[in-house]
C-alpha cells in the first residue's frame, strides 16, 4: 500500500552517558518513498539507523519499523529491512554468492530461495558475470554494489542506506542511484544517509536535515528551500552593467543576491519577480538572460548551518 | 518512558547457521591446517618414542596404552605434556580474532542486522571452535589408538578405553577454557595483535610462572611451609586452591588421575587415610572419575564464567562497524 507508513519514530531519544546522541526525533516514511537523511558528522543519523534497526536500543521514546518494534521484535524487523552500512566489509577468502547465502541463510531464505534470487540480484547491481569470484578481487565500488545485491535479495520493505554512494566513481554512482529509484518502483521504502546533497537531492522524495540529535529541518527540498533560503523561489539573472547587486538587492521582495562569477547573480525572493526584476533592469543595464533555478539542497544546508554558526556567535 | 525490555524470538535463531560457517572457516583455513600439522607431528613423535620405550620394557605395566600417553622419551616430552602445552596455544589461535575480526572487516553491522541475535553470533563462534578443536583432538586421539594397535599389537582394555575416552574429554574441557579467554579478549580489544598477546601473557602465566607465584602466595597468605613437626597442612592446602586457580594445574590433575591408574589422591594425604590402602593398586576406572570430577567441572565452570564475561561485554558494545 503506497501510503501505509512503514517507518515511524516517536520522540526517539538516545543518549550515551553525558551525550544526548538523538534527542527526542519524529519521523516518517511511507512505503515506496525516499527520504535522505543528512548533517553533519556526529548529528545523530547513524544513531537513528542502529535504533531504527534494533542494533541499539533507545533511551527513551518508540520506533515501529515494517509494523514492529525494533526494540522488543527486533528479528522481525531485521526480516524486513535491508541494510547497506557505510563501506560495507564481506568475507574476503569467500566468493560473492557465499558471503551473500550466508546472510540469506541468517535471513531464514531456503536453498532454493538463495539459488533464484541470487542470480535476479547479482544480475541487477551489474555483477553477474563476477559472482563466482572471491570478493578480495572485488573493487570498493564492486564492494558496494554487492552490499545492494544483499538488500535486494532480502526483498525487503524498508531498505537503510547509508552513505551507499562514498566510494563509487561518477558513472558508478548514477547507476547506483538508478538501483536505488528501483528499490522506489519495488514499493520499497528507502532511508538514505548521505553526505553528497546532489545525489540526496536527485533522489530523495523528501528530506530530513540533522543537527546536534534532532531533525532541524524536514520536508521536500522546495519546502526547505522555502523555510531556509526565505522564499521557495531562486531565480538566475545574467546582466551586465554597474552595482548589479545593489540593484537586484533594491527590488521588494529579494531576500538575497549572491554573485555566480562572470555575469550570473542568484537571487532568492519571497515570490516570483522575474517581471519586476526584468523591469528594473532592462532600461539600466544589458539583461543578457532570466529564470528560475532550481533550489539547491546545498544552498538550503550551506545557508542553514551558516545561520546556525551565526546564531551561536 | 518506561522500555519494555523483553524482546521477540528467540536468542538461538541463526546459531546453527554461524556454527556451519565458522567451522567451514576453521577447519579450511590455512593457520588451523598448520596448527594441527605442528600438533600431530609432535604428539605423534612423542607416541611414537613412547611405544619404542614400552616395547623394550613390556609387561611392566598392565596400562600398556596409557603408557603410550605418560611416558617420555628424551628429548621429547610425554604426548599429555605436550598437549598441555600445544592445547592452548590452538585455542588461542582459533579465536584471538574471532569477533574483533568481524569489526575490523565492517562485516559486524551486515551480519547482525540480519535477523539474529548477538547470543547466536558469539556461541556459534564459540562453539564452531570448540567443534573445529574437537574434530583435531579426536583425529589425534584416533590416530594415537591406531599407532599402539600397530605397534604394541594388543588392543586397549575397556578400562584402558574409558580413561582415554576421559582424558580426550579432560583435554576438550581444557581448550574450551583458552577458547573462551581468546574469545573473550576478541571482545575487548579491537586489534586481533592485542587480543592475541593478552591471551598468550595469561597463558605464558600459568604455564611459565604460576609455579613460582604459588609459594610466595601461600606464604603471604598460610604462613611459612615449614612448621616445627614438618611440613604445615594450612600452607599445603592454601598453596593446592591458589595453584588450581590455573587451567593448567586441573588439567594436569585430570591427566594425571585418568592415565596413572595407581593415583589415590590429588591433594596432600595424611597418615591416617593410607591405612588399609594397597599403595600401587590401580585405582577402577569410577573411581578415578570421582576423582577428577572436581577438575573436570572446575573447567567446565571456568569456560562458562569466562564465556559469560564475553557475552555481558559484548551485548554492551556498540555495532557501528
Amino acid at each position: 500500500m503506497a501510503d501505509e507508513v512503514v517507518i515511524r519514530a516517536e520522540g526517539l531519544t538516545k543518549r550515551y552517558a553525558d551525550t544526548l546522541a538523538v534527542d527526542h526525533i519524529d519521523l516518517e516514511v511511507r512505503a515506496g518513498e525516499i527520504v535522505g537523511i543528512l548533517g553533519p558528522n556526529g548529528s545523530g543519523k547513524t544513531t537513528t539507523i542502529l535504533m531504527l534497526l534494533g542494533l541499539t536500543e533507545p533511551t527513551g521514546g518508540r520506533a515501529e519499523v515494517a509494523g514492529f518494534d525494533p526494540l522488543r521484535e527486533p528479528l522481525e524487523v531485521k526480516r524486513r529491512v535491508g541494510y547497506l552500512p557505510d563501506q560495507v566489509g564481506f568475507y574476503d577468502g569467500l566468493s560473492a554468492r557465499d558471503n551473500l547465502a550466508y546472510t540469506a541463510r541468517l535471513a531464514g531464505l531456503s536453498r532454493a530461495e538463495i539459488d533464484q534470487r541470487f542470480a535476479d540480484a547479482l544480475d541487477r547491481v551489474g555483477l553477474g558475470d563476477v559472482g563466482r569470484a572471491r570478493v578480495s578481487t572485488y573493487s570498493q565500488g564492486m564492494r558496494q554494489r554487492l552490499g545492494l545485491a544483499e538488500v535486494l535479495m532480502k526483498r525487503p520493505s524498508v531498505a537503510i542506506l547509508d552513505e551507499p554512494t562514498t566510494a563509487l566513481d561518477p558513472h558508478s554512482t548514477q547507476e547506483f542511484l538508478q538501483m536505488i529509484r528501483g528499490l522506489k518502483a519495488d514499493g520499497t521504502a528507502v532511508l538514505l544517509s548521505s553526505h553528497h546533497l546532489d545525489q540526496v537531492q536527485s533522489v530523495c522524495d523528501r528530506v530530513a536535515l540533522f543537527n546536534r540529535g534532532r531533525i532541524a529541518l524536514s520536508g521536500s527540498v522546495t519546502d526547505l528551500a522555502g523555510r531556509v533560503l526565505g522564499g521557495g523561489h531562486v531565480i538566475d539573472v545574467e546582466a551586465r552593467g554597474p552595482g548589479m547587486v545593489d540593484r537586484l538587492a533594491a527590488i521588494p521582495g529579494v531576500v538575497r543576491v549572491q554573485p555566480l562569477g562572470g555575469d550570473r547573480y542568484r537571487v532568492d525572493c519571497q515570490r516570483d519577480l522575474r517581471a519586476e526584476i526584468a523591469r528594473e533592469l532592462a532600461p539600466k543595464v544589458d539583461l543578457l538572460g532570466i529564470d528560475f533555478a532550481a533550489p539547491s539542497l546545498n544552498e538550503v544546508y550551506n545557508r542553514y548551518f551558516e545561520e546556525q554558526r551565526h546564531a551561536a556567535q | 518512558m518506561p522500555l519494555n525490555r523483553r524482546r521477540g524470538g528467540s536468542p538461538w535463531t541463526g546459531l546453527g547457521t554461524v556454527v556451519a560457517k565458522e567451522t567451514a572457516d576453521h577447519l579450511s583455513s590455512a593457520r588451523m591446517r598448520i596448527l594441527e600439522a605442528l600438533v600431530f607431528l609432535t604428539a605423534l613423535a612423542a607416541a611414537y618414542a613412547a611405544i619404542r620405550a614400552i616395547r623394550a620394557t613390556i609387561g611392566e605395566s598392565p596400562f600398556l596404552f596409557l603408557r603410550l600417553l605418560t611416558l617420555s622419551q628424551d628429548p621429547l616430552p610425554s604426548f599429555i605434556a605436550l598437549l598441555g602445552f600445544l592445547i592452548p596455544l590452538v585455542a588461542i589461535a582459533l579465536a584471538f580474532d574471532s569477533v574483533n575480526g568481524e569489526f575490523n572487516r565492517r562485516t559486524m553491522s551486515r551480519i547482525l542486522a540480519q535477523p539474529i541475535y548477538r547470543d547466536a553470533l558469539l556461541l556459534g563462534k564459540f562453539f564452531a571452535g570448540l567443534l573445529a578443536l574437537t574434530i583435531g583432538l579426536v583425529s589425534l586421539w584416533l590416530l594415537v589408538l591406531g599407532l599402539g594397535l600397530l605397534l604394541l599389537g594388543l588392543p586397549p582394555s575397556t578400562e584402558e578405553f574409558l580413561r582415554m575416552l576421559g582424558f580426550l574429554v579432560a583435554t576438550i574441557a581444557y581448550g574450551g577454557v583458552w577458547l573462551a579467554l581468546a574469545l573473550l579478549f576478541s571482545v575487548i580489544f579491537r586489534a586481533p595483535a592485542t587480543a592475541a598477546l593478552a591471551a598468550l601473557g595469561v597463558w605464558l602465566l600459568f604455564a611459565l610462572f604460576w609455579s613460582v607465584i604459588t609459594p610466595l602466595l601461600a606464604t603471604v597468605i598460610a604462613g611459612p611451609p615449614e612448621g616445627v613437626f614438618g611440613p604445615r597442612l594450612a600452607y599445603l592446602n592454601t598453596q593446592q586452591i591458589i595453584d588450581r586457580i590455573s587451567p593448567n594445574t586441573l588439567y594436569a590433575e585430570t591427566a594425571l588421575a585418568l592415565l596413572h591408574p595407581a593415583t589415590r589422591a590429588l591433594g596432600p594425604v595424611l597418615i591416617s587415610q593410607l591405612q588399609g590402602a594397597l599403595l600401587g593398586a590401580p585405582l577402577p576406572v569410577s573411581q578415578s572419575f570421582i576423582l577428577i570430577w572436581p577438575q573436570l567441572t572446575g573447567l567446565i565452570a571456568a569456560t562458562i564464567v569466562i564465556f559469560a564475561i564475553a557475552y555481558v561485554v559484548f551485548q554492551r558494545q556498540e555495532i557501528r562497524a
